[in-house]
């Protein structure tokens, strides 16, 4: 593969058990090389008891190539992918909180929420928590929306990603618990079609 | 899925009326018990309140295990490490919460670096006093989580018989490495249902081996026959994986020089004829000079460390690389390989010598035997036959070669007279050097010595270290009079930390900032100890001192004054290409 000296954004994705500590151990796998973490999620997988970590980095493909490397070879991780942004399907959620008496004294603020695709969350008499869900710029775009107005609270949610070409943990999982794993789970597999991502 | 089967199996088998009786024990017990299946002889350690139980259920077990009462935890695990290096089998290491658990890390460092297998069991606080700043309380998984393969805390004793059952399988399989594992004091009185003890085999998560390609195998004997200036690099890999016999083999059948990393020192004799040297910083001139000119570089179970590489732009570039090693994560982490044969290497290399042509490189062995012969005219004839008035460290490592005739097992410390040690001392077996190679750990090779003369009971242990690097961990001399372990012991004093001064010397103008070291009366210290010594000023005595330490009855040290300001050469300077070595 060519070396790719830019720097982009890169989705890792991480099959691992379920262990404890065992955040610690993949996080500084970046910190080590004083990598910036950008975004880190760890949810459940598609398999009972499997969990996944979906990591963002800015980095370049050979830096990239080499960090799910030493990822994969923690005893307690199963796989370990890395993805551009245009190999996955991503999401990051936001909420918002602004002054109930703002939006129900203007108008275009609840036009403008409902033009970013903004659903309410929670409705009260002193706030109101707006919800959008979206790519980043989707989600920076309405805090500059709603600053003129009094942005009273903003959080936004790690980036989780679902990987466009994979077909799911569950056949490789059956193989890992073979003694002796047939070879399609192995080194040097081709995941998407055509692009070659070389993982472990 | 497969272990319920197993399970099932096994009930049909059987029968409910023959299974194994469950006895009720503590996880003290049961640690040991474990350590017993696992063929474990030797434990170093040292004792502390969160480890009391395991050491009281010890007191029963002194038949049966061994354990070795060191001076302090560093010392205890640098022992760990030597024994496994020379037996081939994990090293194993008890310690207590806290300054026990923390004095553990730098040997676990290096441990990790050297893939060295090890399991360390420490002492926890009680579970109920887990992040409460208890006495004694560290956080011991957090800590060493960057420095070990594998790291798990046992709040409960159920958990011992699987968790200790890993703790082996992932030390000693695939690339070796340290494992810690933490047990809290409950856990080791705890009683439970023990229901036995099972290796372990498999953890669906990890795996080993990276399967074997033939595709990789077939291109890089294509590469392979088709080179005219081929060069083998070997590492550690080769004894790691048993693979010395394999090795030769293939090194014989393909008839390509083939130089090793000081880690991988001995997996084939020194005097082998294809054995062309060192490589590195402080390797032969030949191997570095020429690794900027072979066509196909023949990587085994090393990994391109920049001791290894200098200026990595600058290194090898024009050689195709065929790059062996059983962990994957090497494979291009340094140098960028044009075939990777991913496996062990005691699986790849046969495959890899049956596809390859019987060979002669007459002409191309020639050049490093030409090499060769300016490095003995310019370094290594004034070395080990000086005209000067003192001794060097070089002609010490000569006198113990004749004496020894290769046969010792020599572990060193870190320095100049490390790279003198290693760049000399004759090597017939494999599993025959120790030392701190990846992470430089001064005060390695005292305690080392000592759990690698447990490692290999039969051979001669001989220790040669600094004056520098011994007032680190002397010590453990207590441990070597209080076991009679037979050690012998080189000092090899120059009056100063030498490799800092060398660069001193030769980069900063001179300026010896803080190397000028004094130490106290060696042999004095030692008789403290009650083990006999002896000083020598004068290259006469060097003989029959020698003979004095190897023929004494137990350990002996022996310390030899050498000259102060000598520079360990060849050198490829910092920053500077393999091709840019210097010989003086």
């Amino acid at each position: 593969m060519s070396e790719d000296i830019e720097k982009q954004e890169f989705n890792i994705t991480v099959y691992t058990e379920n262990q404890i500590g065992l955040l610690n151990r993949i996080a500084i796998i970046f910190t080590r090389r004083k990598i910036n973490i950008d975004s880190l999620n760890t949810s459940p997988s598609e398999i009972e008891s499997i969990h996944r970590f979906n990591i963002v980095i800015n980095e370049s493909e050979d830096v990239v190539r080499k960090l799910t490397r030493q990822i994969e070879k923690q005893v307690e991780v199963l796989k370990c992918y890395y993805h551009t942004n245009e190999d996955v399907i991503w999401q990051e959620m936001a909420l918002y909180k602004v002054s109930t008496d703002v939006i129900a004294e203007k108008v275009s603020v609840e036009r403008l929420l409902r033009e970013n695709g903004a659903r309410v969350v929670v409705l009260r008499k002193d706030y109101t928590v707006f919800e959008t869900t979206g790519h980043r710029e989707e989600t920076d775009n309405l805090i500059s929306i709603l600053q003129p107005y009094g942005l009273i609270e903003f959080v936004r949610s790690a980036r989780v990603a679902i990987i466009k070409d994979s077909d799911g943990f569950n056949r490789k999982l059956r193989e890992f618990e073979r003694l002796e794993p047939g070879e399609d789970v192995i080194e040097n597999e081709y995941l998407n079609q055509g692009q070659k991502v070389f993982t472990m | 899925m497969e272990t319920q089967t197993i399970v099932q199996e096994i009930g049909e088998i059987t029968g409910e009326s023959e299974k194994a009786p469950i006895v009720e024990v503590s996880g003290s017990v049961a640690l040991l018990e474990a350590l017993i299946v696992e063929g474990v002889d030797t434990i170093f350690g040292y004792p502390g309140g969160a480890i009391m139980p395991i050491y009281d259920a010890l007191f029963d077990y002194k038949e049966k295990l061994n354990h070795i009462l060191v001076r302090h935890e560093q010392g205890g695990i640098h022992a760990g490490q030597g024994y496994a290096r020379t037996s081939g089998k994990v090293g194993v290491v008890f310690a207590t919460s806290g300054p026990g658990a923390t004095n553990l890390v730098t040997g676990l460092a290096d441990a990790q670096i050297d893939s060295t297998p090890l399991v360390c069991i420490t002492g926890q606080v009680f579970a109920h006093l887990l992040g409460t700043d208890a006495f004694q309380e560290t956080d011991v998984i957090n800590i060493t989580t960057p420095v070990t393969k594998w790291n798990y805390q046992v709040t409960d004793a159920n958990e011992i018989p699987e968790v200790i059952a890993k703790a082996f399988y992932i030390a000693k399989s695939g690339r070796p490495g340290p494992v810690l594992i933490d047990i809290t004091k409950n856990a080791q009185i705890q009683l439970f249902n023990y229901k036995g003890y099972t290796p372990c085999n498999h953890i669906r998560s990890y795996r080993p081996k990276p399967i074997v390609r033939m595709q990789y195998i077939e291109e890089a004997a294509a590469l392979i026959n088709a080179a005219k200036k081929p060069f083998i690099l070997w590492g550690q890999g080769v004894i790691l994986g048993s693979a010395e016999q394999e090795f030769k083999t293939f090194v014989e059948k393909s008839g390509i020089p083939a130089a090793w990393t000081i880690l991988g020192a001995g997996a084939i004799p020194t005097d082998h004829p294809l054995n062309v040297g060192m490589l590195g910083m402080h390797g032969n001139y030949g191997p570095n000079v020429l690794t900027n000119e072979c066509d196909v570089l023949i990587a085994i179970g090393m990994r391109f460390d920049d001791r290894v590489t200098g200026r990595l732009d600058k290194y090898a570039k024009q050689a195709k690389v065929i790059h062996l090693d059983i962990d994957p994560a090497e494979i291009d982490k340094n140098v960028k390989s044009t075939v990777p044969v991913w496996g062990d290497c005691k699986e790849t290399l046969p495959l890899l010598t049956a596809a390859i042509q019987q060979k002669q490189h007459t002409e191309w062995l020639a050049k490093f035997n030409e090499y060769t012969r300016q490095e003995v005219e310019q370094v290594i004839e004034p070395e080990l036959n000086p005209t000067s008035l003192e001794m060097t460290m070089g002609e010490v490592i000569k006198q113990l070669n004749e004496i020894t005739k290769g046969e010792a097992v020599i572990v060193t410390d870190v320095g100049q007279h490390q790279m003198v040690a290693c760049r000399y001392a004759q090597f017939n077996n494999t599993r025959s050097n120790v030392t701190s190679g990846g992470l430089g750990t001064m005060g390695f090779a005292l305690p080392a010595a000592i759990g690698a003369k447990f490692g290999a009971q039969n051979r001669t242990v001989v220790a040669i270290i600094g004056d520098g690097g011994f007032q680190m961990t002397c010590q453990e001399l207590g441990t070597i009079m209080q076991c009679g372990i037979d050690v012998k012991i080189i000092i090899l004093n120059n009056r100063f930390l030498g490799m800092v001064r060398q660069w001193q010397e030769l980069f900063n103008s001179r300026r010896y900032s803080f190397v000028d070291i004094q130490s106290p009366d060696f042999v004095a210290l030692a008789a403290a100890y009650r083990i006999p010594g002896k000083v020598i000023n004068d290259r006469k005595d060097l003989p029959s001192a020698l003979n004095e330490m190897l023929s004494n009855k137990g350990s002996f040290l022996l310390e030899v004054m050498v000259t102060k300001e000598n520079n360990v050469f060849p050198m490829v300077p910092q920053g500077c290409s393999v091709s840019e070595i210097r010989l003086k």
